[in-house]
């Protein structure tokens, strides 16, 4: 009865998974094709995708090592950059069976990425692991696999579609943040604000000099703090407009 | 496998791990502090838009086409598109833009 059960949810986690999975070998495929143009291998690059399943990480741990950074800023730029998947995984805490063991739990947080998590924390019962592992059984390897490929075929497309791919990571995280700016104003201001502070680093002569990893981190820090003590954020997880 | 790009990996997988796993693990009280609470649900939305701008502009090597994903990513996001159709749609708007620029 158990396992017929846990079948069935792990089929459900499989079905939710599939568009992931099929965005993750599109998105990883341009992630592939940057790794291969900071001087990592097929093997390096699936390696680590497969490891850290992060859009926004990887790509920025990628742009420090191909700039030869050092490895207290990779680890600092995945600290900050990857800290909201804290606040998913608490989020996730309540979520599961409060008498979860922890293997399961280590298990599910492995595969704690945004898309993940936005499938997980919508559902209307509990969380059970089998769910979990049903989604990550297809999302991890769509995510490894297009990596790979992007790493080995990026250099075979033509210029032009590789120019074009080269925007799909960047389209992808506006797609994650501009639904959140139309339900939620004070994010829309902070966004425009960071994007701009973004723009203005980028003109001053000597902070545009900062590595890109390092000035992240420090915009980052400093908007989420400012935006943190100006709009904080209703009790209830839910901002008024 | 080299052994510094190894030791890269290593640093960031155990890292975003630790981070994913903690708190499903060891903390399973709610966090009370509503300024911690803020910051975190802010960090993703400033980093994201960091390092998405302006280096959209200049991902492609024209700024042009550059130009025309982000605005059609931004159209097509807000009207509620999915990930890989918002993906999808401004890499061909970028195509499209190259061969008419």
């Amino acid at each position: 009865m158990k396992d017929k059960k846990s079948a069935a949810t792990f089929a459900a986690g499989v079905r939710d998974g599939m568009p992931i999975a099929i965005g993750y070998f599109a998105v990883s495929f341009t992630l592939g094709i940057q790794a291969k143009s900071a001087g990592l291998t097929v093997w390096e690059a699936a390696v680590m995708s497969l490891t850290n399943l992060t859009s926004a990480g990887q790509f920025a741990a990628i742009n420090i090592i191909a700039a030869a950074g050092s490895y207290l800023s990779v680890a600092v730029s995945q600290l900050i950059i990857n800290l909201r998947y804290m606040l998913m995984s608490f989020a996730l805490s309540q979520k599961v069976e409060p008498k979860l063991g922890i293997p399961h739990r280590m298990g599910i947080a492995f595969g704690v990425t945004d898309e993940i998590f936005g499938i997980s924390i919508g559902l209307k019962e509990r969380l059970k692991p089998a769910y979990s592992y049903g989604a990550m059984a297809v999302a991890i390897p769509g995510w490894t696999i297009g990596t790979a490929l992007g790493v080995i075929m990026g250099s075979i497309l033509p210029d032009m579609v590789v120019n074009a791919l080269n925007l799909a990571l960047y389209a992808m995280f506006v797609a994650i943040v501009v639904p959140v700016t139309r339900k939620d104003r004070k994010v829309a201001i902070v966004v425009i604000i960071s994007m701009f502070l973004s723009w203005l680093c980028t003109k001053i002569p000597v902070i545009c000099d900062i590595s890109s990893g390092t000035r992240i981190i420090i915009l980052t820090v400093i908007m989420a703090l400012i935006a943190a003590a100006v709009f904080p954020v209703a009790e209830e997880g839910k901002n008024e407009n | 496998m080299r052994t510094e790009i190894c030791i890269y990996i290593l640093i960031m997988a155990v890292i975003t791990y630790l981070i994913r796993m903690l708190p499903l693990v060891v903390f399973r009280r709610e966090i009370k502090s509503r300024f911690i609470k803020s910051f975190l649900y802010y960090v993703p939305y400033v980093t994201l838009s960091v390092m998405t701008f302006p280096a959209i502009l200049t991902a492609t090597g024209d700024i042009r086409t550059g130009l025309a994903g982000f605005v059609v990513a931004l159209i097509l996001s807000w009207k509620g598109f999915s990930l890989p159709a918002v993906a999808a749609a401004a890499c061909a708007a970028v195509l499209i833009a190259s061969v008419i620029l």
